[in-house]
């Protein structure tokens, strides 16, 4: 019996394993639950749970890439967008390396933080009314210089100090204002908003969604200088070009100083013409005009002429990097590159719930389908491939919740069909294995033994197909975007589980129900009756069932049949293969 | 007690029971390139595929719970808003309703929303819409495609190597071919939508049909193997008894695939916005079926024929029928 023995410790030894693996994958999702914020369900994607999906693709010309850092740029600067408007777990992705996709889980997002994330940046210019450096950026790393803060002027920490004080001295909040540059526009209160204004807390203050025909207090982007600014004067969707250049001097000849170059359309530049003519008469910081992006300023040059002809050039201590950044800005706004709406979605909650439901439908109702079936064609045996589709749907829920917990997949519609699907590919495995363990009882074997014989045939079988199928899951997984994408996973997955269920469960399972007595002695409903199987064996002394009667319709039926060789076809053969060897 | 199917598996097995697919595997090649010329023409003549709006672009709504589904109610909202708009609207299921327009700017897009839940009287948060740019669609079957060569070309050389014979290899493919493209030009005949979700089941047909011709080629290489030294069967019969050995399991395993496959597609269609679970269950459905039969009919009788002529395999033949000329004298 000692022979008989190893299978069984191997078997025994091999569901230990299994057990460990499921322990493991167990303790390691209980962990998350308990200290590292999991959950025992895997999170749902936005088709399951309801809420809205943007996806923003970048503009290209022809032949224009988008650069990997530009992309995570355009993350980071729309992160912040969507921070600042208080919705609180989105999800901001890249797909593709090229598409930006937004999700915010919820019912419905406001107009105001839709626009905010489709919008590629505001970009405005507004007349300064008054200017100060920020009294809480007192520490400035030198190491940093930044030209773009404040172009034509001298220096951006000179101290402006008069308009602090001076508006609130005189205090005329019933004058309607005659322009934008109208001190008229300081009341008392902004005034007072205007002191209290800390640069730090630009990002919460809503200034970038100011109103255009409103007053707006903000800070240029390094927080070193803040503003009080008239209502928009010409807003950045007028300007056509922007460009980085070197400035040539009076006599036309270039210089080694950079600037950058701005077109504005007609319209653009009757505003900015009407703008200047008055800021020209100007002084002071009532000379500069702000350009406002996102509500922070981004420069605010001086006006040294009266410009109408829609071409103006803001120079200032630029490098020819920092030139192009500005250009670029203005350009395209805030982004790095441009964007557009591919597509939006908005699924309610109740259309979520109600496709999660009838994909958990389809994936039950499918599943008894398969075990009915199983049980029909393998009689006992079928419970060994329920009990392995059970084993393996407990482990893949397991995965996919740790994945949701530490990769942050969330499970599709398109994932889910991907798992029902899997419960076929599955079942397979057990089929192959189980056809082979009939192959061998046809070809006379008893029952311990024919499992495992059609076991090593079998598993070279199981290798390559699922070699095929992982495969195919990588390649999908690599190329592909979106949905595709998290259905390649479930079936890389659903994959991967099956080869080691297959392994650790099904086939130790059969070793062991193999030395029962229903199974060991071929139980008719076992599912591995000798007798059903025609146990027939060619080589001599050992049974054969099927009856010879049976043998002429074989030969009748076709020439290709596989004839059992009678002794004198056998010797026939020898013989012709003699002769054939001699030939040679 | 014995099942009827076991019965017919054992005498598969045996060859007591012989289906001739490689002997009529002139035939059945000739019906498969037929289809797949049918399958090239049809979109030629009927003027392409019906793609979904994921490849047109559009603007899409959604209305849930609704209590009486009918069509006109929606084309009077949208017409109330747009008044020239053209809606596609379908009902699904049975309380389901979705339209389908033109793209739209967002205020429209909003209006019409309001509009209907108004026009239906159910609450806002059961309307949903859907805005989606011409460009997706086109991205996302760039992708597919880069994805589907890169896998033939993958595939191609690892089974050359599993099966260390690059015929197997190119038969698998052939019928992988095959199957892609005569799924595609039911599409294109009955017209069924052709939308991301499924692309997602086209892509997983290689999965499939790949998978179900590695299993019986499996075989294929026992057989031939095993029989390569005796004169028993010609190089053909033994391709032949290992399709009819491995018969039952591909029956068992097609129908096991397809049942669940079948259950998303039954639920899919009847349950709104479940879109993706009904286009991807289509197309694998098509899928399934035609890899298990394009294994059988097509992947090895290609495989035996690509064989046939060498002379190793000549020469084994000539032998075996020789020597079972001299079996029947004796």
């Amino acid at each position: 019996m000692a022979v008989r023995q190893t299978p069984v410790k191997k078997a025994w030894r091999s569901l230990g394993w299994l057990i460990a693996l499921i322990v493991g994958l167990f303790a390691l999702n209980l962990g998350g639950v308990l200290w590292a914020g999991g959950t025992w369900t895997p999170k749902l994607a936005l088709d399951l749970e309801g809420g809205t999906q943007i996806i923003l693709a970048p503009k290209l010309e022809s032949g224009q890439e988008v650069k990997p850092e530009q992309l995570d740029q355009a993350v980071a600067i729309i992160r912040q967008r969507i921070d600042a408007s208080g919705v609180s777990e989105a999800e901001i992705n890249t797909q593709g390396g090229k598409n930006v996709v937004v999700s915010i889980p919820g019912t419905k997002i406001d107009d105001e933080t839709r626009n905010r994330i489709e919008s590629s940046a505001k970009l405005e210019f507004r007349p300064v009314i008054a200017a100060t450096s920020s009294a809480n950026t007192v520490v400035q790393p030198s190491e940093s210089p930044s030209p773009t803060d404040a172009p034509d002027e001298e220096s951006s920490d000179e101290p402006t100090g008069e308009p602090s004080s001076e508006p609130s001295s005189e205090p005329t909040p019933t004058v309607t204002p005659t322009d934008a540059s109208d001190d008229a526009w300081i009341t008392p209160a902004l005034q007072d908003q205007f002191n209290a204004f800390d640069c730090k807390n630009i990002e919460s203050s809503g200034a970038n969604v100011a109103p255009t025909d409103e007053p707006l207090i903000t800070c240029d982007v390094n927080g070193i200088e803040k503003y009080i600014l008239g209502p928009v004067e010409v807003s950045g969707e007028t300007i056509s070009d922007a460009s980085a250049g070197l400035i040539p001097n009076a006599q036309g000849a270039t210089t080694n100083e950079w600037g950058v170059n701005l077109v504005f359309n007609a319209e653009g530049a009757k505003e900015f013409g009407k703008v200047t003519t008055r800021l020209y008469g100007l002084t002071d910081n009532k000379n500069r005009f702000a350009i406002v992006l996102d509500g922070s300023v981004i420069s605010a040059p001086t006006t040294r002429a009266v410009i109408t002809d829609g071409k103006a050039q803001i120079s200032g201590n630029f490098t020819q990097q920092s030139a192009k950044v500005l250009a670029d800005q203005l350009k395209f706004g805030a982004l790095p590159i441009g964007f557009e709406v591919q597509s939006s979605e908005t699924i309610s909650a109740t259309l979520g719930t109600s496709q999660l439901q009838s994909g958990l439908l389809a994936g039950i109702l499918g599943l008894i389908l398969v075990m009915i079936y199983t049980m029909f064609q393998y009689r006992a045996l079928g419970s060994v491939t329920i009990a392995s589709l059970v084993v393996a749907g407990i482990m893949t829920y397991l995965v996919i919740t740790i994945l949701s917990w530490r990769e942050g997949y969330r499970l599709s519609l398109a994932g889910v069909a991907g798992l029902i699907v899997a419960i076929g590919f599955t079942a397979d495995s057990f089929i192959i294995y189980f056809e082979r363990v009939r192959d061998e009882l046809r070809e006379g074997r008893v029952i311990v033994s024919a499992v495992e014989a059609g076991w090593k045939r079998a598993l070279k079988t199981v290798y390559a197909a699922k070699g095929t199928n992982l495969l195919a899951a990588i390649v999908l997984f690599i190329v592909a975007v979106g949905n595709v994408r998290g259905f390649a996973l479930t079936l890389g997955i659903t994959t991967i589980i099956d080869v080691i269920i297959v392994i650790l469960f099904t086939h130790p399972m059969l070793q062991l129900l193999a030395r029962t007595k229903f199974f060991g002695d071929g139980h008719p409903l076992s599912g591995l009756d000798p007798m059903a199987h025609g146990a027939v064996y060619r080589g001599a002394g050992e049974f054969r069932v099927i009856k010879e009667g049976k043998g002429k319709s074989a030969l009748s039926s076709s020439k290709e049949a596989a004839r059992r060789q009678t002794i004198a076809e056998r010797k026939a053969a020898e013989a012709a293969e003699l002769a054939a060897k001699g030939k040679k | 007690m014995t099942s009827r199917f076991a019965r017919f598996g054992n005498a598969l097995y045996t060859g007591e029971r012989s289906l001739n697919f490689v002997g009529w595997g002139r035939f059945w090649l000739i019906v498969a390139s037929l289809m797949m010329i049918a399958s090239v023409l049809i979109p030629v003549f009927k003027g392409g595929f019906n793609f979904g709006i994921e490849f047109r672009g559009g603007s899409q709504f959604q209305v849930s719970e609704v209590q009486n589904a009918k069509q006109s109610v929606a084309t009077d909202a949208v017409a109330s808003v747009v008044p020239d708009m053209v809606a596609k609207v379908s009902v699904v299921g049975t309380d389901g309703v979705r339209i389908q327009t033109d793209q739209l700017s967002d205020d429209e897009t909003k209006q019409i929303a309001d509009a209907l839940a108004v026009a239906y009287n159910v609450p806002a948060a059961n309307v949903t819409h859907t805005f989606i740019g011409p460009t997706w669609g086109a991205d996302v079957s760039r992708q597919a495609i880069q994805g589907l060569i890169v896998f033939l070309v993958l595939a191609l050389v690892i089974m050359a190597f599993y099966f260390r014979t690059w015929k197997m290899s190119m038969a698998a493919i052939l019928s992988l071919v095959h199957d892609l493209v005569v799924t595609a030009g039911v599409y294109a005949l009955t017209g069924f939508e052709i939308t991301p979700a499924a692309l997602i089941g086209f892509l997983t047909i290689l999965a499939y049909s790949l998978y179900d011709t590695v299993v019986v080629f499996d075989k294929i290489k026992e057989n031939t193997a095993e029989e390569a030294v005796l004169l028993r069967h010609t190089f053909g019969e033994s391709v032949n008894l290992a399709v009819n050995q491995t018969l039952v399991r591909s029956i068992n395993t097609g129908v096991v695939a397809v049942l669940p496959v079948g259950t998303i597609l039954f639920v899919g269609a009847y349950v709104l916005g479940a879109d993706t679970l009904r286009d991807i269950s289509l197309a694998l459905l098509i899928g399934i079926i035609l890899g298990t039969y394009s294994t059988i009919f097509i992947a090895a009788p290609l495989y035996a024929w690509f064989r046939q002529g060498e002379p190793e395999i000549r020469k084994h033949d000539a032998a075996t029928l020789k020597a079972r000329g001299a079996a029947v004298k004796v």
